[in-house]
């Protein structure tokens, strides 16, 4: 009787899953039906016109999402070392949970501060200097009026994404067996040349899936990002121009969307989304499994 | 707990200052007293000739060892001599682990542990002001209880500290030496880009050796490295250990008796003595290896080696 | 051995001062450079934590007094905080029982072949972004009623709740000593009873700490509240769950979207209590958990 309860509860959960997908698919089939893939090539978003491309879209979530990786990994990778391996107990037992306390913190919340306060910090001091400074390359445009662009959607992100890889990743390097630390350490070889040479290959994989993890949540944000990029739905070379994601512009314009073509074409996006976010959570599995055997042996 | 044999006759080497500061010791070209020539007949012409020659390599003087308030170990003096092979016995829990990490300062790792006394490693303190632990496990390799190798492929777990150490010209003859060395080239030549973690447990731990001597250190002190495996594998590890006796100063630690009267030139005996109310591991007689298990001064010595004991 | 005899001179001299020789020297300052780094790293996380909260706090105290607190809108946010408080308590009653049916699933019964597409079905839940699963509820609910509701924002809320109830329940089901299961084998009694009786109970702490975890995450949801219950105006408290109800997390992000001064005020408010909610929730999951594995070790 338990049995079945457990085993249905599962099964719920399964079911719950292939709905979700059923519907958004279900949801996103008209504006396929009209775009095909193209949808995905395709530039112009302007839903008064019927216009629906969502190229520009899918741009700025992957530019504001490798960003958030770009910068957020190797800092929080660093902040799980220094928990793991580096702090006194008493110092770690303080920083962890300040660490994922950053991990509680409200999207809203965040993004609300981005708007409020890291913005204008950004547009007055930081975008000029990097402007001025790196002005040749693309990237680093001129600054708009505002605070809001992808470069700050990109840094909240990037706050959003550290709590999770660094606990995971401080997690990770805890269980590397002592004994194979011991082994390292017993060669005459410095505290970093342990880390570097014996802790980092043997987690390397579940670094992988850490990132993969911190990845999803950087692609599927909605809310922080639609508070902080201004909404636009083109794609820029500069980062501090206004920008989109895929899920900002669902949070933005579903509410008020203005035909059915317009909702249609947000569940389309929203179906691209389910798709990057399943394959990257099934990749972050896959890693872990295929890969994380090295590691494992050992333990 | 004074032992005759160990008592401290020349304290210039245990001030901190080398007998002879500055003489350049060439392990490999000298002939080693301790493996030639009778082992009472070397010992009597160390101790004449103490002036000249620094002997010991560890002297170890009134050690205790604290983890917390618990103490592991009490009043161990000792001296250990160069070129030879010591073993250190005796029941699990007597704290002869404990005192063969402390020699290369491998329980620096565990938060509560504290030291008492001094062990002088070539007449420099080892826990001394100033003392380089980095440095001290480079001079004083370690194989451990668990064969450890890195999750890397054999060649890079032998390559590894040597790179580190800026040994990069030679390197892979570097590793064929040490491969050879310890006894394992023949069987891994040919698979040197395999993963390490696929050779088996007395292969593995041969590995670990050929790991530490790669680097050439001075001392290599070994954990039981037996003890995880196979009587046939057993034997290849005690096998390697006789070839590399007068290569390296050797320290072992093992649960068996015969692989000590196997492989060591001196013994010691390690004991759990209650003081007050706990039990706590004590040096109980250290001697030439035929001594300890042919005719032990120590009554508790004796009931160990014959099997009576507790 | 003759191997290493022929070498006339090794690379170090063992009886110098236990100094760094060699490039010890160098590979130290390697060292102190990438600890540093990642002391700055550190340091930088929990900077950018103090500086979030200063800013929530600072703004947001100056908002908050007794009317802000009871009153509804336009003066006050009560009705938003009850609204919120009444949304998570059902979303968590939903998700509650069926994330512990799957840990129980997952650790008591199913072997290696089920437990790993069970476990990827979680994981793939957790890694789901919300607004995908706020758009599903959407089609199902609002969209076949025609009307928003909490109850709507609920099961999204629940569908976030599951694997991180699940996830948190089979940490410290694996933490129940094997022996304690054995014992009750071998006495023969049945399975079922022996989970109810002593499985479960030893691991009640660590079911309430996933339990209040994921509360606190699903308090400051925002898309599915936006997508699937955002119309409620805020001046009463609402409590038919079938009807909009006001929340929390749908004002802030309505007050953010308006250039207005007076608004932002009271975002920053309504940040304050959210934030203050959700990390003493977390604090107190800690110190339960901390006190509950305790007991399991011993």
């Amino acid at each position: 009787m338990l049995f079945l309860c457990c085993a249905l509860a599962a099964f719920l959960a399964f079911v719950v899953l292939v709905l979700i997908a059923k519907e958004v698919f279900e949801g996103a089939q008209p504006a396929f039906a009209k775009f095909g893939f193209s949808f995905i090539t395709h530039q112009e978003w302007a839903p008064p016109l019927e216009k629906f491309g969502g190229r520009g879209l899918i741009f700025g979530t992957l530019i504001t999402s490798a960003m958030a990786l770009l910068i957020g990994a190797p800092v929080a990778i660093s902040i799980g070392i220094f928990l793991a391996l580096l702090a006194p107990v008493s110092v770690r037992n303080v920083i962890s949970p300040l660490v994922e306390m950053l991990a509680a913190v409200p999207s809203v919340i965040l993004g609300f501060w981005g708007l409020l306060v890291l913005g204008p910090f950004l547009v007055s001091t930081v975008e000029p200097f990097l402007h001025d400074t790196f002005g040749f390359i693309p990237l680093f445009g001129a600054p708009q009026t505002t605070g809001a662009s992808i470069f700050s959607a990109g840094l909240i992100l990037t706050i959003m994404v550290i709590p999770i890889i660094a606990s995971v990743t401080r997690d990770l390097f805890m269980a590397v067996p002592r004994e194979l630390q011991d082994g390292a350490a017993a060669l005459g070889s410095t505290r970093w040349e342990v880390i570097r040479g014996v802790v980092l290959p043997t987690t390397l994989s579940g670094m992988t899936a850490a990132c993969l993890l911190g990845l999803g949540r950087a692609l599927g944000e909605a809310i922080a990002v639609s508070q902080v990029i201004g909404g636009g739905t083109e794609s820029h070379l500069s980062l501090f121009k206004t920008g989109g994601t895929m899920a900002s512009i669902i949070a933005l314009q579903f509410p008020s969307a203005v035909s059915a073509l317009h909702t249609a074409s947000l569940y389309y996006l929203a179906g691209l989304l389910l798709v990057i976010g399943v394959a990257s959570n099934l990749l972050a599995s896959w890693v872990g499994m295929r890969f994380g055997a090295a590691g494992g042996a050992m333990r | 707990m004074t032992i005759d044999d160990q008592t401290f006759d020349h304290p210039q080497s245990s001030n901190g200052v080398a007998p002879i500061p500055g003489r350049r010791v060439r392990i490999r070209s000298e002939p080693l007293p301790g493996a030639i020539g009778s082992p009472a007949a070397t010992e009597s012409a160390a101790e004449s000739h103490v002036h000249i020659a620094p002997e010991s390599v560890f002297e170890a003087e009134k050690v205790g060892i604290f983890y917390g308030k618990k103490q592991a170990l009490i009043d161990v003096s000792m001296r250990i001599r160069r070129g030879q092979v010591t073993a250190l016995i005796g029941p699990s829990g007597c704290g002869k682990t404990t005192f063969l990490r402390s020699l290369n300062r491998m329980n620096d790792s565990v938060p509560s542990f504290r030291i008492e006394g001094k062990i002088t490693y070539h007449g420099h303190d080892i826990y001394g002001s100033g003392v380089d632990t980095v440095e001290v496990r480079r001079r004083i390799g370690m194989v451990f209880q668990k064969p450890n190798p890195f999750p890397k492929s054999i060649y890079d777990n032998v390559a590894w500290a040597p790179k580190n150490l800026g040994m990069r010209s030679g390197l892979s003859d570097r590793v064929e030496k040490a491969l050879r060395g310890a006894a394992l080239w023949d069987e891994v030549k040919d698979r040197l880009k395999d993963s390490a973690l696929g050779l088996s447990g007395g292969q593995q731990q041969r590995l670990c050796i050929a790991r530490a001597i790669a680097i050439e250190p001075d001392v290599l002190l070994l954990d039981e490295p037996a003890s995880a495996l196979d009587p046939i594998a057993t034997g290849a590890i005690e096998e390697l250990i006789h070839a590399l006796k007068g290569r390296f100063t050797i320290v072992i630690v093992t649960h068996n008796m015969q692989q000590a009267a196997r492989v060591a030139d001196r013994t010691a005996f390690f004991s759990l003595e209650t003081r007050g109310e706990k039990p706590i591991g004590s040096l109980i007689e250290f001697d030439e290896t035929e001594k300890i298990f042919g005719s032990p001064r120590d009554p508790r010595t004796r009931d160990y080696v014959t099997g009576r004991f507790g | 051995m003759s191997l290493f005899r022929r070498k006339v001179e090794q690379e170090f001299d063992p009886t110098q001062p236990l100094v760094a020789t060699g490039n010890l020297g160098r590979r130290h300052a390697v060292s102190r450079v990438a600890q540093g780094v990642a002391v700055v790293a550190a340091l930088a996380a929990v900077a950018v934590l103090v500086i979030v909260i200063w800013a929530v706090v600072s703004h947001g105290a100056k908002a908050i007094n007794w009317t802000f607190i009871t009153s509804g809108y336009p003066t006050g946010i009560g009705p938003y905080l009850v609204g919120t408080a009444e949304i998570v308590a059902i979303a968590t009653l939903m998700a509650m029982p069926i994330g512990v049916l799957i840990a129980l699933f997952l650790s008591e019964y199913a072997g290696r072949r089920w437990a790993r597409p069970v476990q990827l079905v979680l994981d793939v839940m957790n890694g789901l972004p919300s607004i995908i699963i706020a758009l599903f509820l959407y089609i199902l609910i609002v969209a076949a009623t025609k009307q928003q509701s909490g109850f709507a924002a609920a099961i999204a809320l629940a569908i976030i709740e599951v694997p991180l109830i699940a996830r948190g329940t089979q940490e410290v089901l694996n933490l129940v000593p094997g022996a304690q299961r054995e014992a009750a084998d071998a006495l023969g009694v049945a399975r079922w009873r022996s989970i109810l009786t002593i499985i479960l109970p030893a691991a009640s702490g660590g079911i309430v700490t996933a339990t209040l975890l994921s509360v606190a995450r699903a308090a400051g949801e925002t898309a599915p509240m936006l997508l699937l219950n955002s119309l409620a105006k805020g001046d009463a408290v609402q409590f038919n769950p079938f009807h909009e109800i006001p929340n929390v997390p749908v004002r802030i992000f309505q007050l953010s979207e308006e250039a207005n001064p007076e608004g932002f005020t009271e975002a920053w408010g309504l940040s304050l209590i959210l934030i203050a909610i959700i990390l003493a929730l977390g604090l107190g999951s800690r110190f339960l958990l901390n006190r509950s594995k305790r007991k399991l070790a011993r």
